[in-house]
């Protein structure tokens, strides 16, 4: 009996697929699991594994040629067997494929469009067809959305089950009570991995604050709109200690880190323009004002509280505007207009011993610095030799909306010389 | 304990509330010489007398008002109709006075009514002859509503309804009068509003009222051989409805079966399956399965008559259905 060959997903987002080139001539034999041809999906190019055995009658889909999934792109069978009805079927509108008949095997069920990844699409040689398209019965329903009775969703809760993880065997994969209880009873599905005997300490709810929700929706309204891209470097940080250490010294003063950091990079942005600025939709705006914010973290969430105009200020005066600013934000005492708009945001996790991390844009920034610890690092010197440095570990996110790699690349080689060689900042 | 018949049970009824209360008299079409056209007033006759065991001319909407105008005045009617189908004549008298008096007068006027008759589908009587028509009382403020399915249940909502000081609607099973069933010789009431679990079970809760039983029982026996516990729930009171014990028992089983001979648009049936969603939606494992009339009139031919009704097979469907069984 003849049957139809038919476009397959080949990647998990693919709706039409290129017939590179066919690897069969008509007249053919192929057996399921051979290649048939080349097809060009959204990603890349794959082969298509043949759904049938017997002899390829025809090719309906030319190279060249594109199909959707469903669509036919041939038809395989005995020699001399009678395919005018099969052709004309092809010949129909893509739009409405044919019912699978009984004697289209399940091998391309075109009214799947499959969203889910068969294991053809997965894999990148496919493997023979007719178990490479009948989808797995996912335990989400086609549009991926987990169903389950309100009964079966509080039992989960109250045992912490993931319903992820228990395949629902109500209609559309309807997760039920007696699922659940399955669940229950083969302890299986638990979202805390069971340690040994131990009791799983008890799961709490905890309402979302204001703050808290705020802070969720910047963040993700960021890592969401903005493309981040990141860059790291490590800077040996001998020099600035010694600055500090001489200056608090000289000074008896205790001017802190972060306030030289601040100068620094307020010193790198004013030679950098293109990192100091912020995407507006329609136009880039570059800021005049270098209005530098640092992460500040606080009992539920964090706060970012900005010295402004910092190329324009000395070490002291930010170090005591950020000595101020902090100890209000702690007490929730800062003004809006104190934490709002700034142009850049540091974020220094080094106290807390991280060695590096990649922050999120505090929006409407169009890039982030990320400190680790500075500690004490072997370091291959310009004659191969090792020394022991003290460094520091730094990572820049950037918008690439606003900065391209080497914009960003540029800015962060000359923070890392200011860091290293802090007399450069002068130039 | 004797079993007594249904007839039998109602007789009993008022009987003895008449033998209590002077009050109490009985009308309706053929209630008195021919001792009613289902025999429940044999006997009240001859030992109450004419005055009160009163045969009236067929005219459903004249005596219904009648009745009516005699609660308002001190007495207790029980008025007897022929058969609900034919009540459809009066149920002006019964919306807009008999349900309306006590609230728009104030509270000044009562009136303590018993409308009693049989109802619902029997056999072979056609179209007009043969509907369940607890859905259109039900609906109303001011109206009492009960469904009795057994003896028992019967003898004691009736006396409840004869001794109420409100309209109330006492539903019959046309099919029923025949039934028998334990009834004990002591005097007892049954409150309204109280719905009785026939049967007690954890799997799945299947509610009816009334004559709809018949579909119902046969079907727990099925369901018992094939190892499921069903809860079976008598709503017996239509309005007010016991919605307690409807919840614990969803509580218990997570799904639920209403079994309603009437049709499905704004029936008793329908209204018990959206209380339940509204007030146990965190409890349920499935939709609530409603097996009603189909939406057509009553059709003559018996194999249609018994296949657009509720049946056993409808009702263990439904349950399969709820419990995910297929």
């Amino acid at each position: 009996m003849a049957e139809k060959l038919q476009m397959l997903a080949l990647s998990p987002t693919m709706e039409e697929g290129t017939i590179v080139k066919w690897l069969v001539k008509e007249g053919d034999t192929i057996s399921g699991g051979d290649a048939l041809c080349e097809v060009e999906t959204d990603k890349a190019v794959m082969e298509y594994a043949s759904p049938a055995d017997g002899t390829l009658l025809k090719i309906v889909v030319g190279e060249g040629g594109g199909a959707k999934i469903g669509d036919v792109i041939g038809v395989a069978g005995e020699p001399g067997e009678d395919i005018a009805d099969l052709l004309a079927e092809a010949s129909a509108p893509a739009a409405a494929p044919a019912a699978p008949t009984p004697e289209a095997k399940p091998a391309a069920p075109p009214a799947a469009p499959a969203p889910a990844p068969t294991p053809a699409a997965a894999a990148p040689t496919p493997t023979p067809a007719p178990t490479s398209v009948s989808a797995p019965p996912a335990p989400e329903g086609k549009d991926g959305k987990i169903r389950s009775t309100p009964i079966a969703r509080r039992m989960a809760e109250q045992h912490d089950l993931d319903l992820r993880q228990i395949e629902g065997s109500g209609p559309l994969g309807r997760i039920t009570k007696r699922d659940v209880q399955k669940a229950i009873d083969n302890n299986t599905a638990r979202i805390v991995a069971g340690q040994g005997s131990a009791a799983p300490a008890e799961t709490v709810t905890i309402p979302v604050s204001n703050a808290r929700r705020v802070i969720a929706e910047r963040l993700t309204q960021s890592k969401y709109n903005s493309p981040h891209f990141y860059m790291k470097v490590t800077a040996i940080m001998d020099e600035l200690m010694n600055a500090r250490k001489m200056l608090n010294q000289r000074m008896k003063l205790k001017v802190s880190f972060n306030a030289f950091i601040v100068k620094l990079v307020a010193m790198a942005l004013k030679h950098h323009k293109l990192i100091n600025a912020s995407w507006t939709e329609d136009k880039i705006i570059q800021h005049g004002r270098v209005d530098i914010a640092l992460a500040v973290a606080l009992e539920d969430g964090l706060i970012t509280p900005v010295v402004r105009n910092c190329a324009n200020k000395g070490i002291l005066e930010i170090d005591e505007e950020l000595q101020d600013l902090i100890a209000r934000a702690r007490e929730r005492r800062l003004d809006p207009s104190e934490y709002q708009n700034s142009t850049f945001t540091i974020s220094n996790l080094g106290s807390y011993g991280i060695e590096e991390f990649s922050a999120i844009i505090n929006p409407p920034n169009s890039a982030i610095l990320a400190l680790g610890t500075t500690q004490r690092t072997p370091i291959v010197g310009e004659n191969d030799e090792i020394k022991i440095h003290s460094a520091m570990q730094m990572t820049m996110s950037y918008d690439h909306r606003v900065i391209d790699g080497v914009v960003g690349a540029a800015f962060l080689t000359d923070l890392k010389g200011m860091l290293e060689y802090p007399v450069q900042s002068l130039y | 304990m004797r079993e007594i018949t249904m007839r039998d049970a109602l007789r009993e009824a008022i009987d003895e509330e008449m033998a209590r209360d002077e009050t109490v008299f009985l009308m309706g079409e053929e209630v008195a010489e021919y001792h009613g056209a289902y025999k429940v007033s044999r006997g009240l006759l001859d030992k109450y007398g004419a005055k009160r065991v009163i045969d009236t001319p067929i005219t459903e909407n004249g005596f219904t008002g009648v009745g009516i105008g005699a609660a308002m005045s001190g007495l207790r009617p029980i008025v007897e109709w022929m058969t609900f189908n034919f009540a459809f004549q009066a149920i002006d008298q019964v919306i807009n006075n008999a349900a309306k008096t006590r609230y728009m007068s104030g509270g000044q006027f009562k009136v303590p009514i018993v409308f009693r008759g049989p109802n619902g589908p029997a056999e072979w009587l056609g179209a007009q002859h043969s509907q369940s028509c607890g859905s259109f009382y039900a609906h109303v403020p001011g109206l009492k509503v009960v469904a009795p399915s057994t003896p028992y249940d019967a003898k004691g909502l009736l006396k409840t309804a004869i001794r109420d000081d409100n309209p109330v609607i006492f539903m019959e099973g046309e099919l029923a009068y025949g039934n028998k069933g334990e009834v004990p010789e002591e005097e007892y009431t049954i409150d309204f509003g109280k719905a009785d679990i026939k049967r007690q079970g954890k799997d799945v809760t299947i509610i009816t009222y009334g004559n709809c039983i018949k579909h119902v029982l046969p079907a727990l026996t099925e369901l018992e051989s094939r190892g499921i516990d069903a809860e079976f729930i008598d709503l017996r009171s239509l309005n007010p409805i016991d919605e307690q014990t409807i919840y614990d028992s969803i509580i218990k089983t997570n799904c639920c079966v209403v079994v309603d001979e009437a049709w499905p648009i704004a029936s008793v049936g329908s209204y018990v399956a959206w209380l339940i969603s509204k007030n146990c939606f965190d409890e349920l494992d499935a939709q609530v399965e409603l097996v009603a009339s189909e939406e057509v009139p009553m059709p003559y031919n018996h194999t249609l008559e018994l296949a657009v009704q509720p049946t056993v097979e409808k009702v263990i469907e439904a349950v399969e259905k709820v419990m995910y069984l297929n």
